[in-house]
């Protein structure tokens, strides 16, 4: 048999992904600061003022990003949960829990800036729309994911237990998503579009996908960063761990 | 460049309110989930090594 070019097995290995997440977070930050400062850059100095919405449109270069990484994240996250129970993988329940908090932030953070957003265009803080509600269960989902797991003492069935929450709350991705086609809702269609050209002004798009990217790396750090925490809390009686150059006198 | 003065930024058009509450929440949220994540990295690598210091010593 040909020897495969990357043994992907060899990562999924807790001993050789910690010291693999050391050397790669720094580089995803480093990416998160560059683009963030790019995207604002756009956000507040290219993109030209709105003629509907003035300057209150401005919103929208870090509402529409929280909102994509609160889905892709648990998307990710449900990834995770698949390969852990098909696979039986040790690493891939941590990855979940390392994710976990960050998507909840994010999907915290798009219903607080969409609250902000909502007010002075349409009035009120919160609607009970399709996509807000969809949202808003997103949140408790992840909420309920932490909770579960932390409740559950033996982390390997703890991880069994999220895997199954976060499989089943995955359906709720695609009724955010098509909430605003499928329900007449007060929230506004979608942004960007696969199949159309976008609406709106190239210029404002770029603020968009930059800042969208900026949030991407950041998840990706933090993940990278909080996952061998995980790693060094659950591995804590291994030969491994107590070899690391870190843990010598 | 949209901004005649630096006023006229932090105004942002009467929306100010709104734009910098979800800029600055955001900002706020993500500076604090960092310094949370680094803090619990810190923490961990000071229980096992205090942890392994006991070990080595007993084992002495």
């Amino acid at each position: 048999m040909s020897q495969p070019l990357i043994n992907w097995f060899k990562f999924a290995s807790p001993a050789s992904f910690y010291p693999l997440a050391g050397k790669l977070w720094p580089w995803f930050a480093a990416l998160a600061a560059a683009l963030t400062a790019a995207g604002l850059w756009i956000s507040f100095f290219v993109a030209p003022t709105d003629f509907q919405q003035g300057e209150g449109y401005r919103i929208i270069f870090i509402h529409v990003p929280a909102s994509w990484m609160s889905m892709f994240i648990y998307c990710v996250m449900a990834f995770w949960s698949a390969i852990g129970i098909g696979f039986n993988t040790r690493l891939s329940g941590m990855m979940s829990a390392a994710l976990a908090p960050t998507g909840a932030l994010f999907a915290f953070l798009s219903l607080w800036t969409g609250a902000l957003w909502g007010k002075p265009m349409w009035g009120a803080w919160w609607v009970w729309d399709a996509r807000l509600t969809s949202e808003l269960i997103l949140l408790f989902l992840y909420l309920g994911y932490i909770a579960l797991t932390a409740a559950i003492d033996d982390p390997r069935r703890a991880d069994k237990a999220g895997a199954i929450v976060s499989l089943v709350g995955v359906v709720n991705v695609p009724i955010i998503y098509f909430s605003v086609k499928w329900w007449n809702t007060l929230h506004q269609g979608a942004s960007v579009s696969m199949t159309k050209a976008p609406t709106m002004a190239a210029t404002m798009l770029w603020g968009m996908l930059l800042m969208a990217l900026a949030f991407w790396m950041y998840s990706i750090a933090v993940a990278l960063y909080r996952v061998r925490s995980i790693i060094l809390e659950r591995e804590r009686h291994a030969t491994w761990v107590a070899e690391l150059p870190e843990m010598q006198r | 460049m949209n901004w005649g003065s630096a006023s006229e930024f932090f105004a942002m058009g009467g929306y100010g309110l709104y734009v910098w509450g979800s800029f600055g929440v955001t900002a706020a949220a993500l500076l604090i989930e960092t310094l949370l994540v680094r803090k619990r990295f810190g923490d961990t690598r000071r229980l096992l090594r205090r942890e392994l210091a006991a070990d080595r010593e007993s084992q002495d």
